[in-house]
């Protein structure tokens, strides 16, 4: 018999999400089948992650960028430069009360010196404190009105202020992060709603880890929002999602040890490339619909595999 | 094509006589059908009906061996498409690949990185299963290749469309080898040499159509042990036909398609090792049974084969290690405790840590669920009563003369209330990473 084609059906569509404004604006999401496997174009957008706080970076990331690590906008223009990424995410780590503490008024200055500075959207992380992040996500929608920023991200304990100021008050998008589990995500989903955020100003950061380390768990559960949204078309379900690979996969033995401390291991900088195009190419064919990385190199990987992918 | 447990019930003689285990024929019938038995467990059924239902009844897909000895490995088998619905049964491969036409200073340079990349992650050996060795010119040289690979004990992988020359070197193979492979125009003749060695054949095609066509014909000169070539052209197609031709098996009852995959991300990005580490990574979820790259070094070894851990777990099995107190580095009895969870991974990571270090020290692993540190945390499994507790009923303090009590960095938050559970401890916040451990260790001993 000659081959015939099964046709996975599915009747649900991830909805399509605009992120930045103007020339810059790209769009996410969009597909009616599994990643990559419809004529659609499925889109995955490739981000490159900064910091205001890079001091605990791997050595190598100085010689890529020098003094700009030190000048959040100096740093944000070279990272888009030498990665080619479709967008940014800064991540306001000095925010955090129990580390350096920098006020709100300072780093919302950075996250203006940042959107200026380059031309792609930009997505803004706090520093995973919930109160906090809320004040400063609050502030940096508002002075960023109309530049249609991804605030990175609410959660459980926060979601009300970041719903309400980001994406109602400012017209900014909400990613809405849960903990590697579908029912937690559906819940933020239906929170965000309820509160009167609509659903295509949402997106989903469904959690992530580096590959080796429970990555089992964001596989499977990226599968299965994936099969709700589309298969059982959960409305609640059908957000893109954003994922950010960048801290977990610098943070583990395998990118961390020098190569004095594993010296059989090889070089220090490529072991930390493979752990981050490792777990940035599994998000991608899980679902991700926009994933984060730190090296310039990883992130031109992941753009041409995806460029590779949709042919 | 499915059957129903009606149509197999129709061929039994409905006598019940449960020489098959099950009370009825109808019971029977029914488990059969959905073949978790064989239909040969029922000794009344005409050989004939049997023929005739058997590659009905067979599971979706193939389970071929490869290698042999302690080299053996499995793949295929599959009966999911996801890991939560059911548990993934055979993980991937992963091969390298060599030529005749490389120079000796570079085979030599391959083999070494073979031998280096060779350790223990969580209670798992990992290396290279697989050395594909490419048939360029020189027959001689091919074949020696091919030789030295089997002896060092990885299962060889014969690339080429010469049937003459896939037969000389499948002779010094062992058995298990892989042929890489049949195409539409040596088809015949590579099979007879599969035949005679009762090796696995690789099979080729331009297009997912030809290569429905091409096992079929295979299977029609009576061969069965086949591996499928998803396209070595464009990162599309390749990645299209794993994912269709997986799901023609799984979903759509279409046996022909029922084998394990070969993708060679080498000539998917030749020269390119962090798009292949890419595109690797894709194929470990995604369905590549073998996963072919130009080399492995630790680069793309670590995340990969970590990854390939994760995936093929048993999401049904949470892994977790025994709740007690474990010894490491011969402790004398005045050596410090550390304290963290029953989730095998973390116990691992954390114990291959504390035995680098070197430094004699107890690890005290209450009940947490069977979650990381964070997770039991914040699922209340692992908060300080739970650990008081533990350090109480366990009476370590009679273990040990040290009152140096080591908390996971994840979780300092719990020092406070746990001095005031454990007050003749002193509850130090250990680092937040298992690696930073040794140092910690030896500067808590210095
Ligand atoms: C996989 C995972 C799960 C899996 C569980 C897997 C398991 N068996 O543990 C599932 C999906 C079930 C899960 C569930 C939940 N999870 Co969870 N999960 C994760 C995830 C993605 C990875 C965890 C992991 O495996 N880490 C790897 C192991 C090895 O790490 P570890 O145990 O911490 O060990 C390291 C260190 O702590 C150190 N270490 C360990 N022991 C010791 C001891 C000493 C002495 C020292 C010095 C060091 C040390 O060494 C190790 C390596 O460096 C993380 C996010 C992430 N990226 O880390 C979230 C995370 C841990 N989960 C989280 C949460 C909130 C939950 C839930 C409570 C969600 C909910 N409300 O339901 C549930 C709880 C379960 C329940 N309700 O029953 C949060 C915790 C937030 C917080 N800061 O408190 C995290 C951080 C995600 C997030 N960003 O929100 N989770
Ligand atoms: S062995 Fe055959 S005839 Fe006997 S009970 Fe089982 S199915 Fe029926």
């Amino acid at each position: 018999m000659p081959y015939k084609r099964t046709e996975q059906k599915f009747n649900g569509k991830i909805n399509v999400c605009e992120i930045g404004a103007g020339d810059a604006a790209i769009s996410i999401g969009g597909e009616k089948t599994l990643p990559f496997l419809g004529d659609e174009g499925f889109k995955t957008a490739v981000g490159i992650a900064i910091s205001d706080a890079p001091e605990d970076w791997a050595d190598c990331f100085k010689t890529i960028y020098g003094d700009d690590l030190k000048n959040p906008a100096a740093f944000a223009k070279a990272a888009v430069e030498k990665s080619g990424a479709d967008f940014i995410l800064v991540k306001l780590a000095s925010a955090d009360p129990n580390g350096a503490d920098n006020s709100v008024e300072n780093c919302v200055a950075t996250a203006v010196a940042v959107e200026a500075a380059v031309e792609v959207p930009v997505v803004i992380e706090g520093c995973k404190n919930a109160e906090k992040d809320a004040k400063l996500l609050e502030a940096v929608a508002k002075a960023l009105e109309n530049k249609n920023v991804v605030l990175f991200s609410a959660v459980e304990d926060n979601y009300k202020t970041i719903g309400a100021a980001g994406a109602m008050a400012y017209g900014q998008k909400v990613s809405a992060e849960s903990a590697v589990d579908i029912n937690l995500a559906k819940q933020l989903n239906i929170l965000l709603t309820q509160l009167g955020v609509k659903s295509q100003d949402i997106v989903m950061d469904v959690g992530s880890a580096a590959a080796g380390y429970g990555f089992e768990y964001v596989a499977s559960t990226m599968d299965r929002i994936r099969l709700a949204g589309l298969g059982q078309n959960d409305e609640s379900l059908q957000m893109p999602i954003i994922t950010d690979v960048s801290s977990d996969s610098w943070s583990v033995k395998e990118s961390v040890f020098t190569e004095a401390e594993a010296p059989e291991w090889g070089n220090l900088e490529a072991r930390g490339i493979g752990m981050e195009v490792t777990t940035a190419a599994a998000c991608v064919v899980g679902g991700s619909n926009a994933i984060i990385v730190r090296h310039p190199e990883s992130a031109k990987t992941i753009k041409s595999m995806i460029a590779g992918l949709i042919g | 094509m499915a059957v129903k447990g009606l149509d197999i019930f129709k061929l039994t003689p409905k006598s019940n006589c449960k020489e098959c285990g099950f009370p009825t024929c109808m019971a029977f019938s029914m488990k059969a059908a959905t073949g978790a038995v064989p239909i040969e467990k029922c000794p009344h059924i005409s050989d004939e009906s049997k023929e005739l239902l058997s590659e009905a009844t067979a599971p979706p897909m193939k389970t071929i061996k490869v290698g042999s000895g302690d080299a053996e490995r499995t793949l295929g088998g599959e009966t999911v498409l996801f890991r939560h619905e059911k548990t993934l049964v055979s993980k991937n491969l992963f091969a390298i690949e060599l030529s005749d036409a490389m120079s000796d200073a570079e085979v030599a340079a391959a083999c070494d990185k073979l031998k280096k990349v060779n350790y223990d992650r969580i209670g798992e050996m990992m290396f290279v299963e697989i050395v594909g060795v490419r048939f360029a010119a020189d027959q001689a040289k091919f074949v020696a290749l091919v030789k030295k690979v089997t002896e060092c004990g990885k299962i060889p992988m014969i690339i080429t469309t010469d049937a003459e020359a896939a037969k000389a070197a499948v002779a010094v193979a062992g058995t298990g080898a892989i042929i890489m492979g049949a195409t539409k125009d040596n088809a015949a003749a590579m099979v007879e040499v599969a035949k005679a060695a009762d090796a696995v054949l690789g099979v080729s095609a331009d297009s997912i159509d030809a290569l429905h066509d091409l096992v079929e014909s295979i299977e029609k000169l009576g061969y069965k042990k086949l591996v499928l070539n998803v396209g070595e052209t464009s990162i599309k197609e390749a990645y299209a036909n794993a994912v269709d031709i997986r799901t023609a098996a799984i979903k759509g009852s279409d046996r022909t398609f029922g084998y394990p995959s070969v993708v060679f991300t080498n000539k998917l990005a030749p020269g390119d090792i962090n798009m292949q580490i890419a595109l690797a990574s894709a194929f470990v979820l995604r369905y590549g049974s073998i996963i072919v790259m130009e080399e492995m070094d630790f680069n793309a070894a670590l995340p990969l084969f970590g990854l390939r851990q994760n995936i093929f777990t048993d999401p049904q099995k949470p892994m977790r290690v025994e709740p007690k107190i474990y010894e490491f580095n011969k402790p004398t009895g005045k050596d410090p405790v550390l304290v963290t969870v029953d989730f095998a991974l973390t116990y691992f990571v954390v114990a291959g840590e504390i035995e680098r270090s070197k430094v004699p020290a107890y690890l005290a692993i209450p009940d947490a669920g069977g979650y990381s540190v964070l997770t039991s945390w914040a699922a209340g499994k692992f908060g300080s009563t739970v650990i008081a507790n533990f350090v109480k009923e366990n009476n370590i303090a009679d273990l040990t003369t040290s009152r140096k009590l080591i908390l996971p960095g994840k979780v300092a938050v719990l020092q406070g209330d746990l001095a005031e559970l454990l007050p003749e401890w002193e509850i130090v916040v250990g680092p937040t990473e298992a690696m930073q451990i040794p140092k910690f260790l030896r500067d808590l001993q210095a």
